[in-house]
């Protein structure tokens, strides 16, 4: 019987954990020194906003790991001795391991702005973040401006909360329009009005030149880059995305670059030791991923292949077609396959908009065959699995706008506008799309 | 904004303290021959208790009517255990002796209420309507554009189990307690709705109408709230919009008009176990007595129970009935939505829900048989039991007790379907049908779960909901009554209500979600 520890209690580490525990009966210890047990990160928003408790973004009950006989440490790492199969902790303790697995995670991008570290400065990331935002920003009284600086799902996420609690907020966006590097224009722009409805002082194409401080060492304004202007405020929010947090390996052998550095089968350069999730950087990039995703989704696929190689099936990490989601204030984004910020050569694009301006789809396919290549959606639900089969079966943008109904995945009774986005369809190009029914007939004969 | 709601809530206040305060208004004055008449209506027999009365209590001024009730009662207990203890058992009064109270205090209070009562239905249900309206509805612009707006929820005394939640439940539970043990106390509140009463059906309010009544104005108040709060949404404004149907023309108006035709009184919607007393002797005689009427009722309650709901089950899941029509899942979700996120969601409870809501499904079918046995062979007792005697207890520890006092008083502390999770025989029989053999499930939307735990969070039959969209598994479970809610609160929309094929209704858990096709057939293939 072996034993496999894994660093990281996060989503990589405890599907891991999971799985191995299905397919073995190796002891597992599980190490964090950020919470005790497992919980969902981005649900932490909701804890702050008063959705929820933080207990309810905890998956399991506390007695789950003891039943599957998984072991949790609280502690932090301090060292990774790989020639001796040795983790070293910083209260000075030590653990042998026959195999590991590092899945920690990320850490906020700091990029040296001066004042970055002074009280009131915070990211949106750990369990910490949370409880430093409660003290810190706990009404509109103790808290009378936040500055969030840096674009992206973090950053609409801290500026969601801070709205939630009546906090005025200032939103630096480094580009000229919100999360422009990833959302073509309308989506992103679509967001840019959203923001801008809920009294967010959205500045784009602005950035941070300076944090200052009182006389206490506590954030007191911020200057702007571009027009030097000054924001008074007592909390900043720093969301200009993140890095994998792998400062503990530095000593180490293992190999890193700005992550840990995998092979398809999720193997660092040390035999038995292995990487998943956020710090992981994949050494050949694989479809048109990035080396590095900090996705919840990816982190669990990788989990779950790990522990499929670490059971004795050798399994490389092959996610299949991409996907994500967000919420930004009041509208959700879904998207499937590619639909990258500027279109490529050979790729057309058609886009739909709802005349409320909160609802959008946006699909991409290739110019000449039509061969659909994804689609992002704002306001409307849309199925994973069928998305995820017309990219399998390389459908074209024909079958898969005539069988937009089967597509829609937005609750009963809800308006249906998918008439109305292949009438566009036609209008705009030759080929003539028909909308295929969902008979009801279907529905309730077939058993 | 603000100061409307402020105002609302005064406005409230004030109502409900001239309601709660009412109670302690005016005297009560027995007089002779209102004592004397209703003794021949009833043909009381016990000549010691009529004698009794006179002698304490007739035509004498009782301050308050708990001083009457206690004069009352102390006059029926001599009487009886006199009775008793000389064996002569049709003199004994057997009426429950709050209910002989509450009947002649209702002849025979004075007093403010009873005087004005259209003046004082003004100053208490509506205060608090007009109150309540005036804190709900400027929740239009107070919660911002249409979307979930939970919140707050978690900071706030009234939804997160603080002092103003256990006083919410106080009251509730007294309020229970009161129109189901003490209904002679209660009797000003009845003279508010005297003239509703009188309109429908022609008789003056029982503590029943009144309850009626106030189910009907809360639900509707709070449904203008779930409109409020819900108006992005479709499904739930539909969902509201039905069970406030149901409770208000089936369950208050006909009824009420049935009585006027001199018709039984028939709530049409009340399927059997639910409606528990519809194959009890006395129903059962009423319904013969009344004709064809009384044979349609007869004829359409067991269609309903045995072809009906299984039907309906069938093709839509449980929520047809629980969500959409259902008076007890009304009230649970408008008057209960501020609380749904209380009920508990862990293993344990799980498990204890199953064996008790599961028992009271038994417990209520044995029951019936034997009171069909009864009916049938004349014979009060089968095997040495009574039962009239089961019949007691089912209705006081079930129909009283869990349906009222802790169905809806608890609302506050275990949230908003208590009973219908733990106690709701009806449930318990239609959950049955949908976990194994219906067309409804809760779709995942492939691998977009991302664990947050709101649907759980927000899920009030304590369902872990995000235990199974985290594995990409549908969700089929009995207690599920389709509300909703957790497709609306999902902030990656990975929950979707469906009725659907059979097929793949019930999908495997072991697949790796978002991974390439040949591991998952690997996966699938061990």
């Amino acid at each position: 019987m072996k034993h496999i520890v894994i660093i990281g209690n996060g989503i990589a580490g405890i599907t891991a954990a999971r799985h191995i525990r299905k397919k073995s009966s190796d002891l597992i210890t599980v190490i964090s020194g950020e919470s005790e047990e497992f919980f969902s990160r981005t649900a932490l928003m909701y804890v702050y906003m008063g959705h929820m408790k933080f207990e309810h973004t905890q998956p399991y009950e506390s007695w789950f790991w003891e039943k599957n006989n998984i072991s949790l440490k609280k502690a932090w790492v301090s060292k990774v001795q790989t020639e001796n199969k040795t983790l070293l902790f910083s209260d000075g303790d030590e653990l042998q391991y026959d195999q590991l697995v590092i899945a920690t995670g990320s850490i906020p991008n700091k990029f040296g702005w001066p004042g970055e570290n002074l009280k009131g400065v915070l990211g949106l990331y750990h369990k910490q973040d949370l409880e430093a935002l409660e003290t810190l920003a706990p009404n509109n009284t103790v808290c009378k401006r936040a500055v969030i600086v840096g674009g992206g799902l973090i950053g609409i996420e801290l500026a969601e909360m801070f709205h939630s609690r009546n906090i005025p907020v200032t939103f630096l966006v480094r580009e000229d329009s919100f999360w422009n590097g990833v959302l073509p224009e309308q989506e992103s722009q679509l967001i840019n009005t959203e923001i801008k409805e809920k009294h967010i002082d959205l500045r784009l194409g602005s950035s941070l030149k300076e944090i200052t401080s009182d006389d206490n060492g506590q954030v007191k304004e911020i200057i702007i880059q571009e027009t030097g202007e000054r924001i008074a405020c007592s909390v900043v929010g720093l969301t200009a995305g993140v890095r994998p947090n792998i400062d503990f390996l530095k000593e180490s052998n293992i190999a890193t670059n700005r992550g840990v550095l995998v092979n398809r089968f999720l193997e660092t350069n040390i035999k038995d030791v292995f990487a998943i999730g956020d710090c992981a950087e994949q050494q050949e990039a694989i479809d048109q991923r990035r080396p590095i995703e900090a996705v919840w989704y990816t982190g669990r696929m990788m989990g779950e292949t790990l522990a499929q190689t670490l059971t004795g099936t050798k399994t490389a990490y092959k996610p299949g077609h991409w996907f994500n989601s967000a919420k930004f204030f009041d509208i959700e984004y879904q998207t499937y396959g590619w639909v990258w910020a500027q279109p490529k050569e050979d790729e057309a694009r058609f886009y739909w908009e709802h005349s409320s301006g909160k609802k959008c789809v946006h699909f991409n396919y290739n110019k000449d065959s039509l061969q659909f290549i994804g689609v992002n959606t704002l306001g409307i639900r849309l199925r994973h699995e069928y998305f995820d089969r017309a990219l399998r079966e390389k459908q074209t943008i024909i079958d898969v706008l005539s069988n937009l109904k089967a597509a829609n995945f937005d609750p009963e009774f809800y308006a249906k506008h998918e008439a109305e986005v292949i009438e566009k369809f036609n209008r705009e190009n030759e080929i003539k799309v028909q909308l295929k029914k969902k008979s009801w007939y279907r529905k309730y004969t077939e058993l | 904004m603000k100061k409307l709601q402020q105002l609302g809530l005064i406005l409230f206040f004030t109502g409900l303290s001239i309601f709660i305060g009412s109670l302690f208004l005016g005297k009560v004055s027995l007089k002779t021959d209102q004592f004397n008449d209703w003794a021949n209506s009833k043909g009381l027999k016990s000549q010691l208790f009529i004698s009794e009365v006179q002698k304490t209590i007739l035509d004498k001024e009782f301050s308050s009517t708990f001083a009457f009730s206690s004069a009352l009662r102390t006059a029926l207990n001599a009487a009886n255990t006199t009775h008793k203890e000389k064996s002569e058992w049709d003199r004994v009064i057997w009426d429950k002796p709050h209910s002989l109270s509450f009947e002649l205090i209702k002849k025979a209070a004075t007093g403010p209420v009873k005087e004005a009562k259209v003046l004082f239905w003004f100053l208490t249900f509506g205060l608090a309507i007009l109150g309540s309206l005036l804190f709900i509805i400027p929740g239009v612009v107070t919660l911002g554009s249409p979307g979930i707006k939970n919140n707050g929820i978690y900071h706030n005394s009234a939804t997160n189990r603080g002092w103003i939640g256990w006083m919410v439940f106080v009251f509730l539970v007294s309020f229970y307690i009161l129109l189901y043990f003490f209904p002679d106390y209660i009797v000003n509140w009845t003279y508010l709705v005297d003239p509703i009463s009188e309109s429908l059906s022609g008789h003056p309010a029982s503590q029943w109408f009144l309850y009626g009544f106030l189910y009907c104005t809360v639900m509707t108040v709070m449904a203008v709230r779930m409109y409020i709060k819900y108006r992005h949404n479709k499904y739930q404004v539909l969902r509201t919009t039905s069970v406030l149907f149901f409770q208000i023309v089936f369950a208050f108006l006909i009824p009420e008009i049935l009585v006027r035709f001199e018709k039984p009184w028939v709530d049409f919607k009340n399927a059997f176990p639910l409606d528990y007393d519809f194959f009890f002797s006395w129903n059962l005689d009423s319904l013969i007595a009344s004709g064809g009427f009384g044979l349609f009722v007869l004829v359409w309650g067991i269609l309903l129970t045995v072809v009906i709901v299984p039907v309906m089950v069938y093709f839509f899941g449980k929520r047809w009935y629980c969500s959409w029509v259902c008076g007890c899942g009304g009230l649970a979700e408008t008057l209960g939505d501020p609380y749904r996120q209380l009920s508990d969601k862990s293993l344990k409870a799980w498990k204890l829900e199953r064996w008790v809501v599961h028992g009271v499904l038994v417990f209520s079918l044995v029951m019936t048989a034997l009171s069909l046995y009864t009916y049938f062979s004349g014979a009060p007792e089968v095997l040495g039991i009574q039962t009239q005697t089961i019949q007691d207890i089912y209705g006081f520890l079930i129909g009283s007790i869990f349906a009222g006092v802790i169905g809806t008083g608890f609302y506050p502390i275990f949230g908003n379907r208590v009973w219908c999770r733990f106690g709701c025989p009806l449930a318990a029989y239609l959950g049955i049908i949908q976990r194994f053999k219906s067309r409804f499930r809760i779709t995942t939307n492939g691998g977009q779960c991302i664990s947050c735990g709101n649907c759980s969070t927000y899920c009030e039959q304590g369902i872990d909901v995000r235990a199974y969209a985290q594995k990409g598994e549908n969700i089929v479970r009995s207690s599920c009554v389709g509300c909703g809610v957790c497709s609306a609160v999902c902030p990656r929309g990975v929950l979707k209500l469906e009725n659907g094929p059979e097929k793949g209704r019930i999908n495997p858990t072991e697949i790796l979600l978002g991974n390439d096709v040949d591991l998952m057939e690997l996966l699938n293939d061990k």
